[in-house]
């Protein structure tokens, strides 16, 4: 087994996608996640990959659609804003269906916002964000290991589906450091990428990428297609960690680094007798609406409280998971803050005591 | 018998859609012969662009993907960097690379990518209904300038083969015309030059197409000629700007 590494988030990011077999990564500076940036500029020497750094985040989402179409595993990273940017690339993505990953390490916004965490970019990776009827599989890990093997996960998963993979990364995920296990061995998964426009090299028929069906008989047939593949993902791909939900009267619901404080939180109202428990969107799409449904129908559940870092987003999947059947709180934190213990324990005593509306 | 004329294999068999008088068939008739006749048909990769020729993947004969408006130089700097043994070309009109996608030509010239770049020049917007473009000349009467371009509201025509011919990462610029034989000869072999440059790794390369548009300039197709070397050929002269003595 290799050994522990000390590193920081945007690091791992890069070197577990070397690791999953990515060998093209194209991508333009903005903090908080330019790490990546300068982690691939070395490292892609070193195993003969290619880096470029891009005139805009435009050009490097479609050097990104080029090289997915070529068949190789690409990658680009950025923040909030060079998100926005790509949104062109990434519709056209989903169009075409190749597989693709795209980072982003989250900042607050709107605008230019901030540089500091933030998780405001739920409702644009989740529910779209381009233009048409297209879904992104978005993982939000907690941790630095589980940024490590959902980075490597990713790709296996874009290839499976020939889908984009997006990593919903808060600020503090990019820049903070945690020791790493690598693993020996990558379970990297080997598609079929005869699609793949590589040349004709004597295939009897060319290969064409293409996001553009002119006759809408054509293109509505297409979106039953990508419909129907997302509903597979939706079905198969959905992940979530639910603790210390026997029992308990109130749960969480948080995800990314915002988790981790809601996992000390839990801890501090046992010792005050309120039973807490939590259940984290590792797939922030999909959505893990089954697993919040079954628990908000167990009977010794009273309320949810649903924490992020925005003007609450994902409450509003939670909200229609829960269907109306319990009462679902808020309290989030914006412009780059994040809640302390203190805050998220006094609200739990308060909804506890029945005297939040 | 002997066969003295077939068409080309680089070409699909799918009947063209554009307007009657348009260049673009010719320009796709000889990038394909092209690629029959240096034999890399097997090996050549196009990207289409967005305007009139968004499905010339559908005629183009080897592998083809579809781009974003503009984008096409940066996709096929994807495609290029994971086949750098392969040909790579775009296939781009004048709004689709001198307007929206100004940026991604530039910097695929200034990177010396190593890529052939088809520049269609037809001083119009075709697709969406005869727009003014970046190379639309002055007093040209567009729709969105019925009365004319005039230079102190809309400024002044881009000439895009002067501009990216100062770049050292271009190692080969020529601008051609589709106005008569002898021209359409010189065309197809900027065009095989361009595939040279690019096979021996010389960096960027682009050729730059005087085309019609008779729909969109409201002329007939033998007048739209007239035009071309009346009117364009002045503010857009024929000849190398990069690359004259290149020896491919």
């Amino acid at each position: 087994m290799a050994k522990r590494v000390l590193m920081k988030g945007n690091e791992v990011i890069a070197e577990a996608a070397v690791r999953a077999g990515c060998r093209h990564y194209f991508g333009y500076p903005i903090t908080p996640q330019t790490e990546v940036m300068h982690y691939m500029a070395k490292r892609m020497v070193e195993v003969g990959g290619a880096f470029v750094q891009a005139e805009s985040e435009v050009a490097a989402i479609n050097m990104v659609y080029g090289a997915a179409a070529a068949g190789a595993r690409a990658l680009t990273s950025s923040s909030s804003p060079g998100i926005s940017l790509k949104q062109e690339g990434i519709s056209y993505i989903a169009g075409a269906e190749l597989p693709a990953v795209v980072v982003n390490i989250v900042r607050a916004g709107p605008g230019l916002g901030g540089i500091q965490t933030s998780q405001g970019d739920y409702f644009q990776a989740t529910k779209g964000g381009g233009h048409g009827d297209y879904r992104n599989i978005v993982l939000a890990p907690a941790s630095i290991q589980e940024l490590y093997e959902i980075t490597v996960d990713s790709f296996n998963l874009a290839d499976k589906y020939r889908m984009l993979v997006m990593i919903f990364g808060d600020g503090t995920l990019g820049q903070m450091m945690e020791p790493v296990q690598f693993r020996d061995e990558e379970p990297i998964i080997k598609t079929d990428k005869s699609w793949a426009t590589t040349g004709r090299g004597g295939r009897a028929e060319h290969n064409v990428v293409t996001s553009i069906y002119i006759e809408p008989d054509m293109l509505e047939k297409k979106n039953n297609e990508l419909q129907d593949k997302y509903a597979i993902v939706q079905q198969m791909e959905t992940r979530f960690e639910s603790i210390n939900i026997k029992d308990a009267e109130i749960i969480l619901t948080a995800f990314g680094t915002c988790s981790r404080i809601c996992k000390n939180v839990i801890r501090q109202a046992a010792e005050l007798g309120i039973k807490v428990g939590m259940v984290r969107p590792i797939t922030l799409w999909p959505f893990p609406s089954e697993e919040i449904a079954r628990v908000a129908a167990l009977d010794h559940v009273k309320a949810f409280l649903d924490i992020e870092l925005n003007a609450g987003q994902m409450i509003e999947d939670v909200r229609l998971a829960v269907n109306g059947s319990k009462p679902v709180f808020f309290h989030g934190r914006m412009g780059g803050n994040m809640p302390t213990q203190k805050e998220l324990l006094d609200q739990i005593v308060l909804i506890h005591k029945g005297e939040v509306r | 018998m002997a066969i003295v004329f077939e068409q080309t294999k680089g070409l699909t068999d799918k009947p063209f859609h554009y307007c009657p008088g348009c260049t673009h068939g010719i320009i796709h008739r000889i990038i394909a012969e092209v690629m029959c006749e240096a034999n890399i048909l097997e090996d050549t990769i196009g990207v289409s662009p967005v305007g009139c020729t968004y499905n010339n993947y559908e005629y183009f004969s080897c592998d083809m993907v579809q781009a974003a408006h503009g984008r096409a130089p940066a996709v096929a700097t994807g495609i290029k960097r994971v086949h750098p043994d392969k040909n790579v070309f775009t296939y781009q009109g004048d709004g689709d690379l001198a307007s929206i996608g100004a940026a991604e030509i530039l910097h695929a010239a200034a990177r010396g990518e190593k890529i052939s770049v088809f520049f269609v020049n037809n001083a119009i917007f075709g697709m969406t209904g005869g727009q003014m473009a970046p190379t639309t000349l002055l007093d040209q009467v567009t729709t969105t300038s019925p009365f004319g371009r005039d230079a102190a509201q809309q400024g002044y025509p881009m000439n895009v083969s002067e501009l990216l011919a100062t770049l050292p990462g271009a190692v080969y610029i020529e601008r051609v015309a589709l106005n008569n034989y002898k021209n359409i000869q010189a065309a197809k072999r900027a065009i095989a030059k361009s595939f040279r440059v690019q096979q021996q790794g010389l960096g960027f390369s682009m050729v730059e197409f005087l085309s019609t548009c008779p729909t969109n300039w409201g002329k007939e197709p033998v007048e739209s000629l007239r035009w071309l070397e009346d009117k364009m050929m002045p503010q857009y002269p024929l000849g190398i700007f990069k690359g004259k003595d290149l020896e491919v």
